[in-house]
């Protein structure tokens, strides 16, 4: 080639105070190629990204760009450079339009003014060329998770930038979108710009990678070219030991009572639910963004308005209770928003357990106070359970990896005997390691005898933990499969097809 | 390249780490204040000779029990993520209410005076529970903002307390109401003193060894997460809005009885002054995060200052002045400080 290529990092490390993120890492990016980062969570792959993309500065090491050496102080400096980033927290501003948002910053003028007309009109055209079917001016707040990250990724492309850095960005995409995500992907690529890759969905990589760079606690363990590596050897590259059971075999236990009953459930999304969930196995869940999967849990618990049907909880009619008694009366509920919806970033991760061990009469001492030392203990004793170091027990959940987090987050679940475990989302943008040990978790739950419930956009993981599943769409159930009928052909097919009801 | 400047920088910071981090360490768990604290005593202290006196700390402590009282309950309404601009009413409001009620009463029944005084002050009390009250539902249920809720419920209870008197302050209480619970002293130590402290026992057993403490923190941290761990969000919104209202009240029952007179214009400056008090001593705008017993002292703090800045013979517009500029330079500290403790992500 003689080129220099596009990125070169050298020797690159980066430390914080008490932990070193990243050494000694070699990285190179060519033009034209799709550079997949491969890594458990806190082997540096953010790190390396936030370097690049003028978050971090190095604590050692070069970076070039078209071969001339570069020192990127901040975020608008790698921008200007070429260089654009998709983080997992989007940067769109709610209230904005999708058109304004995409030229946020950067907005074409007409005179003194600014030009909206050329702002719509180059969106619309940008948003043809990548096939999204957006209204462009449609506020950022009414569109879905996967659709803001189509925006967003719109919005790098439209500020010119030559290295398009996605982090995880199928993580809230369902197949279709997933498909049309990767079909621009190339399209870009082809068009000369260099794209970095973090996911950890291996069955993506044939798809999409060109190169494969594989990080393991800071350290650069290898690149290799995708077409010559097989999944086995990524994933043990990636953990330095085989995993051949991420899934654990669940037993079941035959016919259980059905602890909680939804009868011709509607709510905003959802047109007619009826489900069983039963004691003593794993319900899964699975449909598109946008299918009701998610939704029709969180009508029956209260968090969106409820328009009919009926819940019962072991023969209680518990429909439109608040969702605290619900709560109460035994039903766990993970959201699928860790960082919105279920923890106290501020608060440790003992005291984030402990949050959910208020009401344990056991805790409770002189005079219906709570007891510290007691409910410490306990909430340490959970900690263990869910597999987290003692050490991390004391520190802000903020500065916890993804994984971790995800751990406290199942904890909270543990404090209390509960009948029912609505799981949503249960491993989103968490590692493989962390991964078997919640599938652990899920596995002990169900063998103890509770309902658990899985909702997952995740296809092998909803497949290989469930004991029966029910397939979305359009806001109703469109298959209903068990056991050997759970493929990801039939479960695929029913993605799509609405049609067929389960009445 | 920065990197040999980035290297040695971090060199000598790893030798002097028994300074630094010792500081570091302090200013992450409790703020600013024990910086602002040797602060403003070395300072003081300078000026003056009689600043570090005995007297004039036990002076400073007794004068601070009010600003102590009215900070306890905005912390709780600072930590649930919200703050509350009306104590200054509720104390308006309290005085006045309580001192129209003991003057009417009196009248009524001159014979019996301990009745007239527990009358006088629940009816205080009851004129702040409708400020918290009305606090409460207007955030927790309708959801306006704590900012225009507080600002509109300041200006309702303030007319209010104008509209009953006139303008005038309400003279001719009880004696003994005043000689009580402004001027006695119980084995030595002032009644309100000794008030205080068991208002902040009782406060430090709330919020650390109770559900509605727990409640409480949650909720300011993340809210949603609160709600999806079964805390009774609403409520919890509503009763911190009500005890922030009720330590008023006990922290203008309190005033009452030093002036010896419902007035109007106690408590002008009291939402500043508890805000600075509680954002110095580490209470986070953002909510969830606080203590009481640094509270406590974030309040001692404000008033030693003024205190300070009295024997310095500052004047009091110039007071105004720094104290306006003590609270943006906490905020910004206590911006660096989230930052440190949630991590730059």
């Amino acid at each position: 080639m003689g080129e220099a290529p596009l990125v070169e990092m050298t020797g690159v490390s980066k430390e914080f105070p008490g932990a070193k993120a990243l050494s000694d890492v070699d990285f190179r990016l060519e033009r034209g190629e799709v550079h997949v980062l491969f890594g458990e969570n806190g082997a540096g792959k953010s790190t390396l990204i936030s370097i690049l993309s003028g978050v971090y500065r190095p604590t050692a090491g070069t970076l070039r760009i078209d071969g001339e050496e570069i020192e990127l102080s901040s975020v608008q400096e790698a921008r200007a450079a070429g260089i654009g980033t998709v983080f997992q927290e989007f940067s769109l501003v709610p209230t904005l339009s999708v058109f304004e948002n995409v030229h946020l910053g950067k907005e074409p003028r007409r005179g003194l003014f600014v030009d909206r007309r050329a702002m719509e009109e180059s969106t619309k055209a940008l948003f043809d060329e990548l096939g999204f079917e957006i209204d462009v001016r449609t506020p950022i707040a009414r569109l879905s998770r996967a659709q803001q990250q189509m925006v967003e990724i719109a919005k790098a492309l439209q500020a010119k930038a030559r290295v398009l850095i996605l982090d995880e960005p199928t993580a809230s995409l369902t197949e279709k979108e997933t498909e049309k995500l990767f079909s621009f992907i190339r399209r870009a690529r082809d068009g000369g710009v260099g794209v970095i890759y973090i996911s950890h969905r291996i069955q993506e990589f044939a798809a999409i990678a060109d190169q494969i760079t594989v990080l393991r606690d800071g350290k650069l363990i290898g690149t290799v070219a995708a077409r010559e590596i097989s999944e086995a050897a990524l994933v043990e590259l990636m953990t330095g030991r085989t995993i051949d059971k991420v899934y654990p075999q669940i037993r079941r236990q035959n016919g259980g009572e059905a602890l909680l009953s939804l009868r011709g459930i509607r709510t905003a999304g959802v047109n007619g639910i009826d489900i069983d969930v039963r004691a003593g196995e794993v319900l899964g869940v699975a449909g598109l963004v946008g299918s009701g999967k998610s939704r029709v849990w969180r009508g029956i618990l209260g968090l969106q308005p409820l328009t009919a049907g009926k819940v019962t909880m072991r023969d209680r009619d518990v429909t439109g209770l608040a969702t605290r008694r619900l709560l109460r009366s035994g039903i766990f509920y993970l959201p699928p928003d860790r960082k919105s919806e279920g923890l106290v970033l501020t608060a440790s991760a003992r005291e984030n357990i402990q949050l959910n061990l208020l009401d344990r009469a056991d805790l409770t001492g002189l005079l219906g106070m709570h007891s510290p030392t007691r409910s410490r203990a306990e909430a340490d004793a959970i900690g263990t359970r869910v597999d987290l170091a003692p050490k991390a027990m004391p520190k802000t959940v903020a500065t916890l990896s993804g994984g971790n987090q995800q751990k406290v987050l199942f904890g909270k679940g543990f404090g209390e005997e509960r009948l029912v475990y609505i799981l949503d989302e249960p491993t989103v943008g968490v590692d493989m390691g962390t991964r078997s040990q919640l599938y652990l978790l899920i596995r002990d739950l169900t063998e103890a005898g509770k309902a658990v419930v899985v909702v997952s956009s995740d296809l092998p993981e909803v497949m290989h933990l469930s004991h029966r599943l029910v397939v979305f769409c359009g806001g109703r159930i469109s298959a209903e499969l068990e056991g050997t009928d759970i493929s990801e052909e039939t479960v695929l097919g029913h993605f799509f097809n609405g049609q067929r009801n389960s009445a | 390249m920065s990197s040999p400047d980035v290297l040695s920088s971090t060199d000598s910071s790893s030798r002097r780490l028994s300074v630094t981090g010792v500081a570091k360490a302090v200013f992450l768990k409790v703020g600013v204040l024990p910086f602002f604290l040797v602060v403003a005593l070395v300072v003081f202290s300078l000026i003056s000779g009689q600043f570090l006196s005995l007297q004039n700390l036990t002076n400073v402590a007794r004068q601070s029990v009010y600003l102590i009282l009215v900070s306890l309950g905005q912390m709780i309404v600072l930590i649930t993520g919200g703050f509350d601009l009306a104590v200054g009413t509720a104390i308006a409001l309290t005085s006045v209410v309580s001192a129209l009620a003991m003057v009417a009463l009196a009248a009524a029944m001159p014979e019996h005076v301990w009745l007239v005084i527990t009358l006088g002050c629940l009816a205080g009390f009851g004129a702040a529970l409708a400020v918290g009250c009305l606090n409460g539902i207007g955030i927790a249920q309708f959801g306006v903002s704590p900012f225009i809720m507080t600002l509109g419920v300041q200006s309702v209870g303030a007319g209010t307390a104008l509209f009953l008197t006139g303008g005038v302050p309400v003279s001719r209480l009880p004696q003994e109401f005043g000689n009580t619970f402004g001027f006695a002293r119980v084995y030595g130590m002032p009644v309100p003193v000794i008030i205080a402290i068991v208002a902040i026992v009782v406060i430090w057993i709330v919020m650390n060894r109770t559900k509605f403490g727990a409640h409480v923190y949650a909720v300011g941290g993340n809210t949603k997460a609160a709600h999806l761990s079964g805390v009774p969000t609403k409520r919890v919104l509503f009763l911190a809005y009500v005890m922030c209202a009720l330590l008023a009240s006990l922290a203008g029952l309190l005033l009452t009885a030093r002036v010896e007179s419902g007035e109007t214009n106690l408590g002008g400056s009291v939402a500043l002054e508890s805000i600075a008090a509680c954002v110095i001593a580490g209470v986070s705008l953002r909510g969830g995060i606080g203590r009481v017993e640094s509270v406590v002292l974030g309040a001692f703090f404000i008033v030693l200052v003024q205190n300070g800045m009295n024997i310095a013979q500052i004047g009091s517009y110039l007071q105004m002045v720094l104290l306006g500029s003590l609270l943006i330079l906490a905020v910004i500290l206590d911006q660096f400080r989230y930052r440190m403790l949630v991590g730059r992500a």
